[in-house]
């Protein structure tokens, strides 16, 4: 279909509509909120719940109990509101039900400010919530790409019966970009009657179906972590995304970053190829798998001799980076954390002078 | 021999966790009689949050979902978003709905979600072991308040069926006792009238029911019913708080 120029937030929102998603819980809080405000008007039109909430705490709950009926829905939310969430992300891990976020982040800690972050990967990727409990991350760097990921985020959240994050910053939701709508069917939830709140009688009639998380036998609980564990060892071998940009050549330099950032990150690598510097960029797409391996093989290739992490926060993915990457090569990160987005020039500055550091040494 | 007295076809062949005394056992029996007499066994989803009723879900032979601690009326209000033909209710606690879920309960029925709330009210916290509970008595002895609930420190009990029932949302607000025959027929009553309301989709309805718990109490079961008619029943009245302005319904029996 032809492009059309929509605001981050509301081609999300639309997204989320085409991929069959008709149950959204609302409650405001910047830079966000665009995507609840569209959905108060658009679904209705096609028969759709859009319900506010009176706090991000009772949004994540009546997800769960949407979620618990086997129906399709999500919710978005900004920074200190995904906290709130946090307690509901974990039940609905516990409980296996598949439910899709939107967290288009703002700076912290605290209150923070309102501008473009990522200062909630470590949230996203780490601490979800309490107990051994994991999303799956995705993270779009671009509003074209923000949107073809709602559909993705359902059929994953569906596939797993795991809440999935589509991790975007300020910037996501907030610029106006081209975006085309894939022509999608949408595809219904699959064997949701073993397991959702269905009413028996929509069933055999005499088997209740049970959504819970509480196991106080330790070994039964000590099972279900070892099944969630599995699940997510599967997702790390089937759903890893990530992407390569100039890595054909000889690189000295290995850039590492993620969504907004990693759009800046490329004007650097084109911006350094120009004076004759050839720098790579691996743009992890999935946070929650990481794709550790890639990283890994991209750093060892002998011409690389320096992995910097770029981020808009102080300094979060380099962790992962620097476990992927060994002690092989020096791992460094650059990034800002008030919300200002790094300039291309300011990246390339910074390889350079990473690039002139080991020349000294 | 013909047998008059059975089990519910809702509760599930099981004997309860629940300590002697306790009343959880009446009324989820209540429970499963209403959801018999109205034929909603295949239809009915319980929602039951942290608390001693958090295992209801073993008792009853319908689909049940899990809350979080004070979360059930936000559960509720999700599934009921998403399957309005559905009877749904939730089982909650005093701790549990008075104080961490006081938020999400006023605003489910300010919504006027068309669920139903058990609200079971023992004036203490009883899984966790006997906390102070906002619904705990004035000088009443707890875990946390072993001198006696000191109302210049701490305030009042809430009456929640009273709170409630100030909003102009249109309601079912009731409150009822099982401590005797008399009130369990009674009690049994309310529950069928607000299952009735709800599937014909009419309001939200709100049925507490003042309880007992000997264990945290420190009490006999016969110390406790009297203890319940004399303190409890004097602070909490019994009967309608609220009516909806609709159609009357045929109550049970």
């Amino acid at each position: 279909m032809a492009k059309v120029l929509m605001k981050g937030n509301e081609a999300i929102a639309e997204a989320a509509v085409r991929a069959g998603c008709l149950n959204y819980f609302a409650y405001p809080i910047t830079p966000q909120s665009e995507i609840g405000e569209y959905l108060a008007r658009r679904l209705p039109e096609v028969g759709g719940m859009f319900l506010q909430a009176e706090s991000e705490i009772a949004v994540v709950y009546m997800l769960y109990g949407a979620a618990g009926c086997g129906a399709r829905a999500f919710t978005s939310s900004s920074s200190p509101g995904i906290s709130l969430m946090s307690e509901g992300i974990s039940y609905l891990v516990g409980a296996q039900l598949p439910a899709v976020f939107v967290n288009i982040m703002r700076g912290g800690p605290g209150l923070g400010g309102i501008l473009p972050s990522q200062a909630d990967y470590l949230q996203a990727v780490k601490g979800a919530g309490h107990g051994d409990c994991r999303m799956f991350v995705l993270a779009p760097a671009s509003v074209q790409e923000a949107a073809d990921m709602m559909a993705d985020a359902f059929a994953l959240a569906e596939k797993y019966r795991n809440p999935v994050m589509v991790l975007g910053d300020g910037l996501i939701g907030q610029m106006m970009e081209p975006v085309s709508f894939k022509a999608q069917k949408a595809v219904a939830m699959e064997n949701k009657s073993a397991w959702a709140t269905t009413g028996m009688s929509a069933r055999d009639g005499n088997t209740p179906n049970l959504v819970k998380s509480l196991h106080l036998d330790p070994a039964l609980l000590n099972q279900h972590n070892l099944d969630l564990k599995a699940k997510y060892e599967r997702m790390a071998r089937e759903e890893m995304r990530w992407e390569m940009y100039n890595a054909e050549g000889d690189y000295q330099v290995l850039l590492v970053s993620f969504g907004t950032m990693s759009r800046v990150c490329r004007t650097a690598v084109d911006m350094l190829k120009a004076k004759g510097v050839d720098v790579a960029l691996l743009r992890p797409i999935t946070l929650f798998p990481f794709p550790e391996e890639q990283i890994a093989m991209a750093a060892e290739r002998s011409c690389c001799k320096a992995v910097l992490s770029v981020e808009m926060n102080m300094g979060q993915m380099v962790d992962d980076v620097k476990r992927s990457v060994g002690r092989q090569k020096p791992v460094s990160w650059y990034g800002k954390c008030g919300g200002e987005v790094p300039t291309p020039e300011e990246v390339a500055g910074v390889v350079e002078k990473t690039i002139a550091d080991m020349d000294f040494t | 021999m013909a047998r008059f007295f059975t089990r519910p076809q809702s509760l599930a062949d099981r004997p309860t966790h629940y300590c002697p005394g306790c009343t959880h056992g009446v009324i989820h029996r209540l429970i499963g009689e209403v959801i018999d007499e109205l034929n909603l066994q295949g239809d009915t989803v319980g929602v039951a949050p942290v608390g001693c009723a958090v295992l209801a879900y073993n008792y009853f032979n319908f689909d049940f979902q899990e809350a979080a601690h004070g979360r059930a009326p936000a559960v509720a209000t999700g599934i009921k978003r998403v399957r309005p033909d559905l009877m749904v209710f939730t089982y909650q606690g005093d701790g549990d709905l008075a104080s961490i879920g006081m938020g999400e309960i006023v605003h489910a029925a300010s919504r006027g979600e068309k669920f139903t709330t058990i609200f079971v009210n023992n004036a203490v916290y009883g899984m966790t072991g006997g906390q102070m509970a906002p619904t705990t008595m004035p000088g009443q002895r707890t875990t946390t308040s072993p001198f006696g609930r000191d109302v210049d420190r701490v305030g009042m009990p809430i009456k929640v069926a009273e709170l409630l029932a100030a909003l102009p949302t249109p309601a079912y607000v009731t409150r009822q006792s099982v401590i005797t025959p008399k009130y369990i027929n009674r009690a049994k009553k309310a529950i069928h009238k607000a299952f009735q309301l709800q599937m014909r989709n009419a309001c939200y309805s709100f049925v507490e029911i003042v309880s007992t718990c000997p264990t945290n109490w420190g009490m006999t079961p016969v110390e406790a019913i009297a203890w319940t008619e004399n303190t409890l029943l004097a602070y909490y009245p019994l009967g309608d708080v609220k009516m909806p302005e609709v159609m009357e319904v045929t109550s049970a029996n």
